[in-house]
């Protein structure tokens, strides 16, 4: 269909008014350009707004305690009750579908009070007793030395991992960590790591004055005994969490002496569902822009279509005496779609690249002047742009169909009669 | 060549109706040179474009080099143009923004000849009219003279069997007209079918046959001694 020659006869038509050309493929070049920017613009503001979910495992959900509501098996209602350890194990082994359940304890809080010393240094920081398993659910660098170890939660170790704002908080610039002791509410604890949150944004400062030990530490060093604060449960990756927490409610009622009705007894944060709601919001703000896009675009192929139809018009008589000379009515009409088709493939593609530019500008500006809330790396994936060709290609082939029925209209001898 | 029996042709405005061909008959043998005059109105432009396949008929028979042609669609027709015809109009038709060359080499090109080939035969054909040396000029950049004879060399890429004229000198000033109907006698000589539609008598009398249109009837059709048109040049 592409001959050499057909090639010649669509440059030499779109070559002999190249102003309107430009112009005619201007509306298309601007309708990508802006499909594409809303795109890219959607995936920043998607970006942004999921780094603030930190990249905590999104299958996940934290489960608490509450007073009871109801009365249940002879005991009153508002009665208080705590996870023990033994719950963790039960999870586990009732339900293979969990990867990793972290029973987790803390001390102190943002804002808390002074909790921590080093000689004559001092700061308030969050202390939590955690697993090895959590920093699983809750990537983090691992700067010096390492995280809890089970070892450490069987032999009760008093060792902690502290984040870089406690490092800043209680060392000298260029001190050794590694090795040294720090007092959590009058123990003494050695220090054998040093974190930063991978990716955080916002609550970067709350993340890293952070201080991890072993769970069993923490539960014997400040009285905890075998109770757990909370869980962070994670499912594995294809079943949601959130298809399965209410037969662990269910499981934790029963080894509770919970009534299984009491809705209030078991607190828990769904961050999956929270993911899914988000993720659900940007799914929609994406069709937005693919449908706004879209329109903008076809304003562009409206364009097309009416220069193609204007060149038509003044090419009637040209036509005649193409099909006098013995042009088929399908070789003028699939000449007319493929001009349109080039015009609109080629304004499309220099489009793609203008936006391309865009949004590398807007990168390297962001880039330079720091992160900006709710707002990352603007970006589009190769699928958007594959997309964005095909609805090109489509709509050069429906942009040139009305001309090119047009052009064959007319009867030969009329076309031929026109001046 | 050319057989027509009974030809009739009506336009159809709004109500009115106006009979232009009113039962033509006709035939042209093979080699032959003949004029096809009458005033405006007389359907001698009607009459050409059927014998072009760019119009057709209500009635009537036309078998073009014992091809019956009726019924066509237009795919069929224009093969059977590309095939058979070639047109020289009045006022030249070449695309203006191709050089001499591509323009004679068009018919070439919806035939599906090689561009190799195509061009070969589009240069011989534009130095059998003389103008070799003007092959990649633009039709702007040539006179009335020179375009029609580009346009004669374009109906001739084909190899038609028959060449159609419509005034083919109705452009052109008496010196370049002669010039014209001298190549187009000299084209006659070598075989080709030419049938010419004309108002101008010297025209005419430089074919073998007139043919005489009125009122949609042939009212004379008769030989005539040719006049060579190299004599007037």
């Amino acid at each position: 269909m592409f001959s050499r020659d057909r090639w010649d006869e669509i440059l030499e038509a779109l070559n002999a008014n190249k102003f309107r050309t430009f112009l005619t493929a201007f509306g298309v070049f601007w309708g990508i350009t802006i499909l594409v920017l809303l795109l890219a613009l959607t995936n920043g503001l998607k970006n942004g707004v999921t780094a603030d979910f930190g990249n905590f495992a999104t299958n996940s959900m934290f489960m608490w305690t509450q007073g009871t509501s109801k009365p249940y098996k002879g005991m009153p209602k508002g009665r208080y009750f705590n996870y023990k350890i033994g719950d963790v194990a039960a999870i586990k082994s009732e339900f293979p579908e969990i990867k990793y359940v972290s029973p987790r304890n803390q001390l102190g809080g943002y804002n808390g009070a002074n909790n921590v010393t080093r000689g004559t240094k001092t700061g308030a920081f969050e202390i939590y007793g955690d697993y090895p398993e959590y920093i699983k659910q809750q990537p983090m660098d691992i700067i010096q030395g390492r995280f809890i170890s089970y070892s450490d939660i069987n032999a009760k170790r008093k060792v902690c991992v502290i984040g870089t704002g406690v490092e800043a908080g209680l060392y000298d610039k260029g001190e050794e960590v590694l090795g040294t002791y720090i007092k959590v509410n009058g123990v003494n604890f050695l220090v054998v790591g040093t974190f930063k949150m991978s990716n955080s944004q916002g609550d970067s400062e709350q993340d890293a004055s952070t201080i991890y030990m072993p769970f069993t530490t923490f539960g014997q060093a400040f009285n905890r005994g075998e109770s757990v604060g909370w869980m962070a449960i994670t499912a594995v990756d294809g079943i949601s969490i959130t298809t399965l927490k209410d037969r662990i409610f269910s499981l934790m009622k029963s080894r509770h002496k919970v009534d299984p009705t009491d809705e209030r007894a078991i607190g828990h944060f769904d961050l999956s569902e929270q993911f899914e709601r988000v993720n659900g919001l940007f799914t929609i703000l994406s069709f937005v822009g693919y449908f706004v896009g879209a329109l903008v675009l076809m304003s562009g192929i409206i364009g097309i279509s009416n220069i193609m139809l204007i060149v038509v018009k003044e090419r009637t008589k040209e036509i005649g005496i193409r099909r006098a000379l013995g042009a088929s009515p399908w070789t003028i009409k699939s000449q007319i779609l493929q001009e349109s088709l080039i015009l609109t493939i080629l304004s499309g593609m220099v489009g793609i690249s203008f936006a391309a530019l865009v949004i590398w500008v807007m990168n390297s500006i962001l880039d330079n002047a720091g992160p900006v809330d709710n707002f990352a790396n603007p970006s589009v994936s190769m699928q958007v742009v594959f997309t964005a060709l095909i609805i090109l290609v489509v709509s050069g082939v429906l942009a040139g169909l009305i001309p090119a029925n047009s052009a064959t209209k007319m009867k030969p001898v009329d076309a031929l009669r026109i001046e | 060549m050319i057989e027509i029996k009974d030809l009739h042709k009506s336009y159809h405005m709004g109500n009115n109706s106006l009979h232009v061909l009113k039962g033509i008959n006709f035939d042209v043998k093979e080699g032959e040179l003949v004029s096809i005059m009458g005033s405006s109105g007389s359907g001698k432009s009607t009459l050409l474009n059927i014998l072009g396949m760019l119009d057709e008929a209500d009635e009537g028979q036309y078998i073009l080099d014992n091809v019956p042609i009726k019924n066509l669609n237009e795919k069929i027709a224009a093969k059977y143009r590309n095939d058979f015809l070639g047109f020289i109009f009045q006022s030249f038709n070449l695309i203006n923004y191709k050089s001499a060359l591509d323009n004679v080499s068009m018919p070439l090109y919806y035939k599906g000849v090689k561009r190799k080939e195509r061009t070969e035969k589009a240069m011989h054909y534009l130095e059998k009219v003389g103008l070799a040396q003007w092959s990649h000029h633009l039709p702007s950049e040539l006179s009335g003279g020179q375009k029609q004879r580009v346009a004669i060399a374009r109906a001739l890429a084909s190899d038609p069997k028959v060449l159609l004229a419509d005034e083919p000198t109705g452009a052109l000033d008496t010196k370049t007209s002669y010039e014209v109907m001298e190549l187009i006698q000299g084209i006659n000589d070598e075989g080709k079918t030419i049938l010419v539609v004309t108002h101008e008598d010297d025209i005419a009398h430089m074919t073998k046959r007139i043919v005489n249109l009125k009122d949609g009837l042939i009212i004379d059709d008769s030989m005539v001694n040719q006049v060579r048109a190299s004599a007037h040049v």
